[in-house]
């Protein structure tokens, strides 16, 4: 390869991987530092990672951020609800989701586009206005109540909105197309002269489902499953549209320390233990796409 | 056939909240669920909307963001898809898949939290930026954006023919000749459609928007938002049918456009195997 | 482009490949080899996958560079010269044409990059294609031809600048039985008028055999025989080029006789003497191998009037395959061993043919035989 032709390259690869070390590798780095400082009221509001003392510089470590995050139960309770509530909707989410991909995938090529796009257009649409839409769904005089209502179904309104139901309804509505496109791309590929043989073997359609399709779909459900679960995890707008009063999910913690508290270093720990326990599903992610980007090659 | 009910099913749930968004935007009553059916349909919060300045002044905003936002993340995204689909294994390349996948899936939260802590360590360090707004919100969504045109050049360009490449190059074209005549040309509608995701995502974006904005810098989300997290109000929902009513019409304007090519192409195909006969 | 320089008078090579070799890691794809290439001939490369003709290809393209070794071409060292550079053009086995580029373009493209006048090319374009017979196709976009079509523009690309050497990769792959055929010839006749110097790659045998004035064998990355189709089919240098060339019975034996008119060879394996009218090197005793064609060995019922013992088997028919134009005949010799026979059929009718379970004498003349020593 010739001189030129490698700085050019060397250009192509440089500036993207420059702008992400500068805007995303080192702000990480930035928080798990302020992770390690104290709160004080100054500008900025956090005490400096090295002081000096009589011109020699000493490393300042606290861990009072991450021991305060252990002492007060609100903290532990929000992780395990936003763990708790991420699950069951990536859950509900592949429930819902599969049976829809599967359909896509084994419909008329020319319906196929249509249905896709069916699946697709919504999230073109604002993301805050459907949340939003749900609020004037599930109200105590929205249309779902007064619907029941009108047919006698109830005879007082049910509270819907301000639940652990009523987020995952948000959160299975938002994420829905996530779970569907990788499954569909997935199912998409599988040969249907598979399950041909299966039935020719003597598999009824559903243990044909069991032992051909699902085993080779892993990698969708995979896909989809953390494409929902990882960013749910961190999920800010649904929970406080939709979500209780009473336990707030640790997206809302976070950013509640940060703006009413301004208290820097509990906001920048909180950050680091949501993405400790998200290091292993990201990871996978990356994984499977790498796969899915790589494989065709 | 269980799966076919699941997908009427769940087109249904998609689309229910959207169509009742739509229908209560003509309603007149001020109780958004209640059907006011002796004044209705009535198109005044359509007529409010056009005069609050807020909204149209935050919408603006929002438009001039996504603008640049997404044309800096498809020059940002098309040069790392070049490089993770064509170098080969060069050094850096598991640093840059792997920069350009986690933003997808990180929680939103954590990215505009270390975002808005990187502008002030800069701003502190060397003065710059002077404080956060529209140029904070954009250099965020370019980041974020970035990641899905990556994404899809990536994967574009992964799926067509290297020799392309390798023939024009025979054919004595110079490296960057072969991409501007060659490699941009097929990547196009990629690259197009990266724009506009990136567009979406930005005009969309509320999280990370509230961390890195500032005073006097409200995007519509964020004016949405805080209006909403009180209770619903019948302008958004007028401003919500706008908004699906443009985006509808620019999908269905694409798809027959593209049906349109598509006969155009089956009937040149027909041509071609009846030369060959 | 640089002015060629004059080919010296002792060296006829146009193209000369000297010990080159390419690794990848630790893969070693070409290894070692050497190879001259006359002006005007068409070259082939053959081999099976992975044996190296690809990237030895793409070596004189300019797409990998040696590892170690040289590339001259019409006396030009190649190897500090990028892809763009060489007087080189390449049909790639994809044929990668333009998708977004009209048959015109597409065929334009190479010329564009030359600084020609607009005027100029046009009349080049036009010229190649009529030459092609694609004439009335220019403003066609390559998703609306046929394969026999792009096929064909692809040739016109390549060709249109008068490349010293052309490359082509698998260049009728991608074609059906009928049409490949129909091609070959045209690709010939192309060639001969326009007096450039073509390499091809295939794996195909056949093509290799109507296509070549002569054939370079490829296995495992080395060059193991060079020759005209006929020499190669008739005198292979090793078991390897006998058994890759068309099909062939093999027996091992050791020489009990050598002299200048010719060889015997005692094959224990098929319980005869294989005499083979022509010079070996080779010593008494040592072991070798025998290859004998089965288009060259007569089979008939009654025994034939050879000297006993020698290049005749006895043995039953135990497989018959009616082919159309010829028959193959599976006989078991009495060793056990299976002999493969083939015999046109030339008329039709005729005496009753040999069936199978018939008991029959298989012979061959001294001439047939290939002895093999590696």
């Amino acid at each position: 390869m010739r001189l030129s032709q490698l700085a050019g390259r060397r250009l192509v690869a440089g500036i993207p991987i420059l702008w992400l070390i500068v805007l995303f590798m080192i702000p990480f780095l930035i928080v798990f530092r302020i992770s390690f400082s104290e709160v004080r009221l100054a500008i900025p509001p956090y005490t400096p990672l090295i002081t000096w003392h009589h011109g020699s510089p000493s490393l300042e470590v606290h861990w009072s951020a991450y021991k305060f995050l252990f002492t007060d139960s609100l903290y532990i309770s929000s992780y395990l609800y936003s763990l708790k509530v991420a699950a069951v909707s990536t859950l509900c989410c592949l429930l819902l989701g599969y049976p829809m991909a599967y359909a896509i995938a084994r419909a008329q090529p020319s319906v196929r586009s249509v249905l896709l796009m069916l699946i697709i257009l919504p999230f073109w649409t604002s993301f805050l206005l459907r949340v939003y839409a749900w609020i004037g769904l599930l109200k105590n005089n929205g249309v779902i109540n007064n619907v029941l209502l009108y047919l006698h179904v109830i005879k007082e309104p049910l509270a819907l909105l301000q639940t652990d139901f009523a987020v995952y309804i948000g959160i299975v509505y938002s994420y829905l197309p996530f779970m569907i496109l990788p499954l569909y791309a997935n199912l998409e590929k599988h040969d249907p002269a598979l399950l041909e043989a299966a039935a020719d073997l003597g598999a009824r359609p559903f243990t044909a489902f069991r032992r051909v399709t699902l085993p080779q779909s892993l990698p969708g459900i995979l896909a989809g499953s953390l494409l929902v679960f990882i960013p749910a995890v961190g999920e800010y707008v649904i929970p406080t549209l939709l979500g209780r009063t009473d336990q707030i999910m640790i997206g809302r913690v976070l950013s509640d320390e940060f703006f009413e508290n301004r208290d820097w270093p509990v906001a920048s720990a909180v950050a680091i233990l949501i993405l400790l326990i998200l290091v292993i599903p990201i990871m996978l992610f990356q994984r499977a796409q790498r796969r899915e980007l790589e494989g065709a090659s | 056939m269980f799966s076919r009910t699941m997908l009427v099913l769940g087109l249904i749930f998609l689309y229910v909240p959207i169509l009742s968004m739509i229908v209560f935007s003509f309603n007149n009553s001020r109780l958004v669920t209640v059907w006011d059916a002796a004044n209705s349909p009535t198109l005044k919060w359509y007529g409010a909307l056009a005069h609050n300045g807020q909204i149209l002044g935050a919408a603006w905003l929002s438009i001039r963001i996504a603008l640049v936002s997404a044309t800096f993340a498809v020059i940002l995204g098309t040069l790392a898809g070049m490089a993770l689909a064509r170098f080969g294994n060069f050094r850096g390349r598991t640093l840059l898949a792997g920069m350009t996948t986690a933003p997808i899936v990180m929680p939103e939260v954590i990215t505009g939290l270390s975002l808005l802590l990187l502008f002030v360590a800069l701003s502190q360090l060397i003065g710059w930026p002077r404080g956060v707004g529209a140029v904070t919100i954009t250099l965020a969504h370019i980041t974020f954006c970035m990641a899905y045109v990556t994404v899809v050049v990536q994967s574009r360009l992964t799926g067509f023919d290297e020799s392309l490449e390798e023939a024009a190059m025979d054919l004595g074209a110079r490296p960057l000749k072969v991409f501007f005549r060659i490699t941009l040309p097929l990547i196009l509608p990629a690259i197009a459609s990266g724009w506009l995701l990136a567009f979406t995502l930005s005009w969309d974006d509320l999280v990370i928007t509230q961390f890195v904005a500032g005073p006097g810098s409200s995007t519509l989300p964020m004016v949405i938002f805080s209006k909403v997290r009180f209770g619903v109000t019948p302008d958004v929902n007028a401003l919500a049918t706008i908004m699906v009513l443009l985006v509808a019409t620019g999908i269905a304007i694409s798809t027959v456009w593209m049906r349109l090519r598509e006969k155009r192409r089956a009937r040149d195909l027909q041509l071609a195997a009846a030369a060959n006969l | 482009m640089s002015t060629p320089a004059p080919i010296p008078a002792a060296d006829p090579a146009y193209v000369r490949i000297a010990n080159v070799t390419k690794k990848f890691g630790d893969f070693t794809a070409v290894d070692n080899v050497s190879l001259d290439i006359q002006r005007g001939e068409i070259f082939c490369l053959l081999g099976g996958s992975g044996s190296g003709k690809t990237t030895l290809l793409r070596m004189l393209a300019g797409f990998e560079t040696p590892t170690s070794g040289s590339i001259r071409i019409d006396g030009t060292d190649m190897s500090t010269i990028p892809p763009y550079e060489r007087p080189v053009n390449m049909m790639f086995q994809s044929y990668a044409l333009f998708p977004h580029m009209s048959v015109e373009k597409n065929v334009a493209f190479g010329l564009e990059q030359e600084g020609l006048t607009r005027a100029e090319v046009a009349r080049k374009v036009a010229e190649i294609l009529d030459i092609v017979k694609m004439g009335g196709f220019g403003a066609r976009k390559p998703h609306q031809l046929s394969g026999g079509q792009r096929q064909r523009v692809a040739l016109a690309r390549a060709l249109v600048k008068r490349p010293k050497l052309l490359l082509l990769d698998e260049p009728l792959a991608a074609l059906d039985k009928k049409l490949r055929e129909h091609t070959q010839f045209e690709l010939i006749n192309i060639q001969q008028r326009m007096g450039v110097t073509f390499v091809v790659v295939t794996h195909d045998q056949e093509e290799a055999m109507t296509l070549g004035t002569r054939l370079g064998v490829m296995n495992h990355g080395r060059i193991v025989q060079v020759g005209s189709p006929s020499d190669i089919y008739e005198s292979p240098a090793n078991r390897f080029v006998a058994d890759f060339i068309g099909s062939v019975n093999m027996f091992e034996g050791q020489v009990s006789q050598e002299g200048p008119e010719g060889v015997r060879i005692s094959c224990a394996e098929v319980g005869t003497t294989v005499r083979a009218d022509r010079a070996v090197t080779c010593s008494r005793g040592a072991t070798v191998w025998t290859a004998i064609r089965p288009e060259k060995i007569t089979i008939r019922r009654s025994q034939p009037a050879a000297a006993a013992g020698e290049n005749v088997l006895r043995g039953t028919v135990r497989e018959i395959a009616y082919m159309g134009d010829l028959s193959i005949y599976l006989v078991q010799v009495e060793s056990g061993k299976m002999v493969r026979v083939t015999l046109p059929n030339t008329m039709r009718g005729g005496e009753r043919p040999i069936a199978r379970e018939e008991k029959v004498w298989l012979s061959w003349h001294g001439s047939s035989p290939v002895v093999l020593t590696e």
